[in-house]
């Protein structure tokens, strides 16, 4: 279980670290959204990993950490008004530069973005 | 009630910023004047917690009254006292100066200054590091939306690029937050320095890995080195107001360091200890060296006040590294001095540029400006290049005397020259370079009023320089202590209804 979620959590932010490095805004913004993804599933795992028990103490003697739930949860909500924050400034950023270039540099227009 | 003034920082900024939503877009002067009377109230607040603090008491506000280190607490002790007032300080006049027109662009903008003001008091104010990240998020969401405030190309490449890296930085947060709480099994500030001198830890690897993790989101709030390429860019990109109450936020991410220091950092039994003060030391005098040739390069006066700003992060880190209650006394001089001395820049940079019209602040020759500008360009200019007799130069010759490295003297006083030759060679571009006969606009008193004011503090960090180091030392002192710290901390008594 422990190997399963690491690698999960590692392909994720592997991934939204190669989005992020993109020069167009939506890879960079689908870069984030991953790593959030990434970020969130680590938080579950801080407290160790527990299967099968509530997440309540003093119900029965085998609980699981329920700190990093409330954490994973307030990350959760932040990490989601943030992305939907950056998604109107790229589209802003769109608007005045006329293309989606991080940067507002002109591309040529062959869908090419390897440069 | 006096239990319950620590959460006046917060809730009032929060209160204004709600009722701000309400009226937005009606009313300019109503507007104007909910957010000055909400940003003005700061001033004595700040004043009655400093002194609160000031008797060496660490006041400890338990939210929800848990027994710490379970549930969050709010910490009040010498050093986020100061940094509350000199917050409360900067707001004032900074707001009186984006109300003579700069704040009418955006509808926003005072709502989103009195939020902005929300996160810098949580985070001075917080002893828990999730609350932390929580305050650094209302803050940078406040500071995205400020940097956007006006138009303009420049400003939206400017507030992507500082977007995206701080989106980043949080992820990285996350990651450093979960690894201390799996290796020490707390979040409290003071819990973790507890754990970590009571030899409980978990994981010492663990500890290091988020140790690290934290100090680059740290340094990539406070700019140093290799973290700090976003700074002039974004900065010299806000509008005068913005970039002014921007003066603090680098503070907010050395106040970060300065406050783990302490209890994680250079915390003896700790595994970090050692670890990373030579990486900081080096990349502090980098981080100095890269800022002032950066100044030279500027090639309009906001990025020089950005390059500036860098100047002063890469001199407090040095100091912090040192890790000696003298130095971090001297730099918390330096701290306030810096502060207030770099909005003022970007304040007087925000007039010259609606002075000149279309050249706005670029160097280059243009119309002839106002004797009175160029006066405040020179006694600013003295002042952030160190030269006797103002406050900048008593900042410089504390730390100098707090840290005799060679390497330290060095590089300070090069960039020094630096400086002195970038300000020179602006200043007399900006201010000599005109057609004869052009007739200056006169400049009105109240434009000026708000910045005159950031001076005349300065000047006043001059008189009083003795008593203010008494405070600093004592306050470092206090910092220093983290025994007395967690004890507070832990120890702490319920709050009375």
């Amino acid at each position: 279980m422990e190997i399963l979620l690491a690698i999960m959590i590692a392909v994720l932010t592997s991934c939204g670290i190669y989005l992020i490095l993109r020069l167009r805004t939506f890879p960079v913004v689908v870069g984030l959204t991953l790593l959030s993804y990434a970020v969130n599933l680590f938080l579950f795992a801080m407290g160790r990993l527990t299967l099968n028990a509530p997440a309540v103490i003093g119900a029965t003697d085998h609980y699981s950490d329920p700190l990093p739930q409330a954490l994973v949860l307030t990350a959760i909500v932040i990490g989601f008004a943030m992305t939907a924050f950056l998604m109107a400034l790229a589209l802003r950023a769109w608007g005045e530069f006329g293309n989606d270039h991080v940067d507002g540099t002109a591309m040529p227009d062959d869908g090419d973005d390897r440069r | 009630m006096t239990g319950h003034l620590i959460m006046a920082p917060l809730l009032l900024p929060l209160f204004a910023g709600l009722l701000l939503l309400l009226e937005v877009r009606q009313r300019l002067w109503l507007r104007r004047l909910t957010g000055l009377i909400a940003t003005a109230l700061l001033l004595p607040v700040a004043l009655l917690l400093w002194q609160q603090a000031a008797d060496d008491v660490i006041t400890v506000y338990r939210l929800g009254n848990w027994q710490p280190p379970f549930g969050i607490v709010l910490v009040l002790d010498q050093l986020s006292a100061m940094m509350l007032l000199i917050t409360a300080l900067l707001a004032l006049p900074v707001y009186l100066h984006a109300c003579r027109g700069d704040d009418q662009p955006g509808a926003n903008f005072h709502t989103l200054f009195q939020f902005q003001l929300l996160g810098i008091n949580g985070a001075f104010l917080t002893g828990d590091l999730f609350n932390l990240f929580v305050f650094f998020e209302v803050l940078l969401i406040a500071s995205y939306a400020l940097l956007m405030h006006g138009q303009g190309p420049q400003r939206a490449k400017a507030g992507l690029h500082y977007v995206i890296l701080n989106l980043a930085g949080s992820s990285l947060f996350l990651f450093g937050l979960g690894l201390l709480y799996a290796a020490t099994g707390t979040l409290n500030m003071a819990d973790v320095g507890r754990v970590i001198s009571a030899g409980e830890l978990v994981s010492p690897l663990l500890l290091q890995v988020s140790g690290a993790l934290l100090l680059v989101v740290f340094a990539l709030k406070a700019a140093l080195l290799p973290l700090s390429f976003w700074l002039p860019g974004a900065y010299s990109a806000a509008s005068a107001p913005v970039a002014a109450l921007f003066a603090i936020m680098t503070k907010v991410g050395l106040y970060a360091i300065w406050r783990m220091w302490p209890l994680l950092y250079g915390l003896q039994d700790s595994p970090l200890a050692g670890m990373v003060s030579p990486w900081l030391w080096w990349l502090a005098l980098a981080t100095i060296g890269f800022a002032a040739l950066g100044a030279l390069s500027a090639q309009r006066l906001a990025a020089l006040a950005s390059w500036l700003v860098l100047v002063s992060v890469g001199t407090l880190m040095a100091a912090l590294t040192v890790a000696t209650p003298a130095a971090w006394a001297a730099g918390f001089y330096y701290m306030i001095h810096s502060t207030f001395a770099a909005a003022a820049l970007f304040l007087l940079v925000g007039l010259i540029s609606t002075h000149r019209g279309v050249l706005a602040d670029q160097i280059e020759e243009g119309s002839a400006l106002s004797p009175l500008l160029g006066l405040l360009f020179v006694v600013l200019a003295v002042m952030l290049v160190g030269l006797p007799p103002l406050s900048g130069f008593i900042g410089k010759l504390l730390l100098l005397q707090a840290v005799p490295e060679a390497a330290f003297w060095i590089v300070l006083l090069l960039a020094s020259l630096l400086l002195l030759i970038a300000f020179s060679r602006a200043g007399s571009t900006v201010f000599w370079r005109h057609q004869a006969g052009d007739k200056p606009a006169a400049l009105s008193l109240a434009d000026a009023a708000p910045l005159t004011f950031l001076l005349l503090l300065c000047v006043a960090m001059v008189v009083l320089a003795a008593p203010m180091m008494d405070v600093a030392a004592s306050t470092a002192v206090q910092l220093a202590n983290a025994q007395g710290y967690i004890d507070a901390v832990l120890g702490a008594a319920e709050v009375m209804p």
